[in-house]
This record gives C-alpha cells, sequence and structure tokens, in this order.
C-alpha cells in the first residue's frame, strides 16, 4: 500500500477529514457565531446575526454576552481551573506509584493489573460518579462506620461541597493519568536505572535523576489528558457539587437548558475553548513525538 | 525503589491502595443492589427485590433498547470513519492538510463534552433551518454525535497497532500484482483485527455511556440509557439504578472479558502460524 495513489488514498483521507470538518469543526464556528448574536423568544431562541428589516441589512451583531460573561461569570471559571489542576496533581500523586507498581509487576500480572485499571473506565462515567452519593451521604457508608466508630459525634459534610466534586474528579479521571503514565515507564531503559543503582546512587537520586526525567513525556501527556476534559466536566459537579462549587460546564448546561440563553451558552463555551486550546496543542505535539 | 524488600513492599501498597480507591465504590454499589431495605442506612437483607422492580419497569426498558440501537450504528459508523483515519495517518506521511487532521482527530479525544453536545445541536438546528434536514432530532442525530467522537478513539487504536504492522506480506501481494484495494481488504484489515474489534466495543460502551452529548442532541423522541439514569439520580439515590448498574457492570465486564479471550486466542493462533 505503500505505493498507492488515486482514489484509495483520497477516500481513506477524504471521509474521515470531511466528516470531522463537517461535525467537529464547522460546528465550533457555529457556536462562535451565535455567541456574538443576541437571545430572543423565538424558535431557535436567537436573533440572526444579519436581517433583512424595512430599513435595509440589519445587524444583531453583540459583545453583549461576552460582556455578561467577564462581569457574572469568572467565579465558575476559576472554580473549574482550580479544581481541574488541583485534580491533575492529585492524580499524578496517586497515578504514579500506580503506574509504577503496575509496570514492575511480573509480566502476566501486569496485564491484568492494567485490565483491571481499564475495566472501570469500560463501565458507566454516570453510575460510577453516582455511586460516591451512597458512600458520602450523610446516612451515607462512610459516615456511618466512623459514628459506629466513635469517630465522630455527627455526621461529616461530606458531599455537595467542593471536597465531593475533587474526589469525583480524581476517582474519574485517574485512568486516563495512569495510561500515558505507565506507557512511559514502560518504554524506560532498565539499564539506565540499574547502572545508576550500581554506580552507587540511593534509590531516591535514582528515581528524581532518572526514572523522573526520562518519563517527562508521559507525565505532561497524563497531566493533559486529565486536565482538559475535568475543566469543562458536568456530571461531577451536577451530582457531587453544590451551589459554591459551580464550574463551567454546569453554567454553560443551565444557560442552555434551564434559562435557554443559547446565546450565553454559546459565549461560555467559547471561553471553555480558549481556555483548552493551548493545552490541547500541547497535547497533540506530546502525543504527535510518542506515535513517531 | 529498585527491587529492594522496602520497594517490593511500597509497590504493593501502592497498589492495594489504588485498586481499592477505583473499586470500592462500585462495590459497595453492587451490594446495595440487593438489599431490600429502601434506605442506603439499613440492611434489611439479600433481596431479589430491586431487579425485578427493575425489569417491571418500561422507562429503562426502552431506553436501553433506543441507546442499543444508536451504540450499534454509531460503533460501526465509527469503525468505518476511525478505520480509515487511522490508515490515513498512518501511511500517508505527506498530504495536504495533515496537521488540521491530526487536530480533528485529538481534540474531540479529550474537549469537554459540553462543548461537543452544544456544537452539534447548533449545528443541526442551522442545517435544519437551511436544508430542512434533519426534520426531527432524535435517533439519527444522537448517532451522528456519538460517531464523530467516538472514531477519533478508533483512529487511536487503529494507529497504534499499525504501527507495529509487518508490512512485508503487504509488499510481496503489490509485487505479485494484486490491487491495493485488494492488498487493504485481505491482509492489512484482517492484520489489524484485534484493534478493529477493540475499536468498534471501545465506541459501542463509550455510545452507551454519553449523556452530556446526547442531551443536547436528542429529541423529545428518544431518551437514551444514560438520560433515562440521570433523570432519576438528580432525585438521589434510588435502590432500581443500583441494581441497573449492577446488570450494566456484569455485561460490560463479560463483553471486555469475551473481547480480551478472543483477542488472546488470535494473537497464539498467528504466532502459531508464523
Amino acid at each position: 500500500m505503500s505505493g498507492i495513489g488515486g482514489w484509495l488514498r483520497r477516500g481513506l483521507i477524504g471521509l474521515p477529514f470531511l466528516w470531522l470538518a463537517v461535525f467537529f469543526l464547522l460546528p465550533l464556528a457555529i457556536v462562535a457565531a451565535i455567541s456574538l448574536t443576541e437571545s430572543a423568544d423565538t424558535i431557535p431562541p436567537f436573533r440572526p446575526l444579519f436581517g433583512m428589516a424595512a430599513a435595509g441589512l440589519q445587524s444583531h451583531l453583540t459583545l453583549a454576552n461576552y460582556r455578561e460573561l467577564a462581569e457574572g461569570c469568572l467565579g465558575a471559571y476559576a472554580n473549574s481551573l482550580g479544581n481541574a489542576a488541583l485534580a491533575t496533581l492529585l492524580c499524578l500523586a496517586i497515578g504514579y506509584p500506580f503506574a509504577f507498581a503496575i509496570a514492575r509487576a511480573p509480566g502476566l500480572w501486569r496485564h491484568l493489573l492494567l485490565f483491571m485499571v481499564m475495566l472501570p473506565f469500560w463501565t458507566s462515567f454516570l453510575i460510577r460518579v453516582y455511586a460516591w452519593i451512597a458512600l458520602l451521604q450523610p446516612s451515607g457508608l462512610v459516615n456511618r462506620l466512623l459514628l459506629d466508630a466513635g469517630i465522630i459525634a455527627a455526621p461529616l459534610p461530606l458531599l455537595y461541597n467542593a471536597f465531593s466534586v475533587e474526589l469525583g474528579l480524581v476517582y474519574s479521571y485517574l485512568p486516563f493519568m495512569i495510561l500515558p503514565l505507565y506507557g512511559s515507564l514502560m518504554r524506560l531503559e532498565e539499564s539506565l536505572v540499574e547502572a545508576a543503582a550500581d554506580l552507587g546512587a540511593p534509590p531516591w537520586r535514582v528515581f528524581v535523576g532518572v526514572i523522573l526525567p526520562l518519563t517527562l513525556p508521559g507525565i505532561a501527556a497524563g497531566m493533559l489528558l486529565v486536565f482538559i476534559p475535568a475543566v469543562g466536566e458536568f456530571v461531577i459537579p451536577d451530582l457531587l457539587g453544590g451551589p459554591n462549587t459551580l464550574m463551567v460546564g454546569k453554567l454553560l448546561w443551565q444557560e442552555f437548558f434551564d434559562n435557554v440563553d443559547w446565546p450565553a451558552a454559546s459565549a461560555i463555551a467559547m471561553a471553555l475553548v480558549a481556555i483548552v486550546t493551548l493545552p490541547l496543542l500541547v497535547a497533540q505535539r506530546l502525543l504527535a513525538r510518542a506515535a513517531a | 525503589m529498585t527491587g529492594s524488600r522496602g520497594g517490593a513492599a511500597l509497590r504493593l501498597a501502592a497498589l492495594v491502595f489504588g485498586f481499592a480507591f477505583l473499586y470500592l465504590p462500585i462495590a459497595v454499589l453492587v451490594a446495595y443492589s440487593f438489599n431490600f431495605s429502601r434506605l442506603v442506612t439499613i440492611w434489611g437483607g439479600v433481596s431479589p427485590r430491586w431487579y425485578s422492580a427493575l425489569w417491571q419497569d418500561d422507562k429503562y426498558r426502552a431506553a436501553a433498547l433506543t441507546s442499543l440501537e444508536i451504540g450499534i450504528m454509531a460503533a460501526s459508523a465509527a469503525l468505518v470513519i476511525g478505520t480509515c483515519a487511522g490508515l490515513a495517518m498512518n501511511r500517508f506521511v505527506r498530504f495536504r492538510g495533515r496537521a488540521l487532521f491530526g487536530f480533528m482527530l485529538m481534540a474531540p479525544l479529550v474537549v469537554p463534552e459540553v462543548i461537543l453536545g452544544l456544537s452539534l445541536l447548533l449545528l443541526f438546528v442551522a442545517a435544519q433551518s437551511l436544508t430542512g434536514w434533519p426534520a426531527s432530532r432524535g435517533i439519527l442525530t444522537v448517532t451522528i454525535a456519538h460517531a464523530t467522537f467516538t472514531a477519533c478513539f478508533v483512529a487511536v487504536l487503529v494507529r497504534a497497532q499499525l504501527a507495529g504492522f509487518d508490512r512485508s506480506l503487504e509488499e510481496a501481494a503489490l509485487d505479485l500484482g494484486a490491487r491495493p484495494l485488494a492488498v487493504l481488504w485481505r491482509i492489512t484489515l484482517p492484520g489489524i483485527s484485534p484493534a478493529l474489534i477493540s475499536g468498534w466495543l471501545l465506541a459501542f460502551t463509550m455510545s452507551l455511556d454519553d449523556l452530556v452529548v446526547a442531551s443536547f442532541v436528542s429529541g423529545p423522541s428518544a431518551t437514551t440509557l444514560p438520560m433515562a439514569v440521570y433523570s432519576s439520580v438528580r432525585i438521589g439515590v434510588t435502590p432500581e439504578i443500583n441494581a441497573l448498574a449492577t446488570v450494566f457492570l456484569a455485561i460490560v465486564g463479560a463483553m471486555v472479558a469475551l473481547a480480551g479471550w478472543l483477542m488472546a486466542r488470535q494473537e497464539r493462533r498467528r504466532l502459531a502460524a508464523l
């Protein structure tokens, strides 16, 4: 197939290219356009960007949605960025030793352990987030055990706050951190680690001086794979969050479904796109390098 | 941490802690699904009560069928699109728009779902007002949306398998005068069948799992299983959902195990044939 040209080549490139252009790129352009218009009580609930009126061509171009965003919604963006950043660091702290232990397990075990990390990823995200409600609510399992053991006198507020949102994010996105870390740990030259140890480096120096720098691409890829989707997460802040833990994804959802303000929702989406574009470009370069 | 006894103990601790964290909530959920009591606080003994309640609930059955239909169609479309994309990225090192193509293939993997959902809905609305298509939103629009983002996951798997693919067979067939399409169909695709199987399954389970994108692009005619689950879960913990989750886990677990077994068997046969 190396020398093929012609229609097979055009088809293999053209079909997915066109599909993604129409169903991924074009929709983003439409969001950008609608974020600049006014909402209205019509179907669909916004004014066309340009319309013909008695007075001639009329435009409804406005930056009002972005102005409102800057005035009223910065808290949600700060929350999202903060929560996603903390979740990324926690995933790294938990995921690195986890991935390291899997990568060092004997052959057959390694496949089984990796499979067990992936298995929750294949099951329902919604249900895994929901499972925490039964654990964390005031009458839930965690509080019951602590109460019965006499450690606490009254139920701890574990649910519908920043703690439960953070826990949900770390829990849901941990596999995204482990997989690239595992990949780069498996590519690690064992001889380099052994050489450092033979030359008398204590284990922590081997780790900081050899293992850590060589697995940096995996660390970076894992961090991006956790951070980017976590910033716009909806299900977790919705099910586990409270009134003080509004995140951008939920804000967008509310504007769209509850307030039926499509232009405002579009402006929120565009600001979110702006936030994730830079990490996306970095992630693409990293993944391209890993694939090469 | 390199082979010493202390290191081994630390690694074991990391594994125990990590898997406890990943599996404890799921285990508790499964246990509660057999609880007779409606309340999570009280253990009322083992009972299949919530399973029979679930079985008699038409709402979930209809939603499950809708999700199944969408999942099968979306995964099949994603398999075609994603395989083409994976082949194109692996085989054609240079073509116009390759960087853009790579970006469009990568971005849907991580872009927040609310953005995918909102943007596709606005596309469908715009298309409807310009061309009259799609006449209504429902199974078809959700299928298109799911096929779009799951195709990118298929492409990743196909590309990864092609990277380790021995091309001597393809070259031999071409040298012997086989047409490129025949080579693709008879040699390349069978050679990457593990990626095709796992790609389809991944696309299928992701479609089955999606709440956010489906909520945006669906209409009143189509409620998927996650949408039905979400509307009950919002109210609070309901034991029926625990039973549903357990059934779902059992099916997915069995499917993934079966796929793993099939792929392992094929790999053994391939190695034996060499």
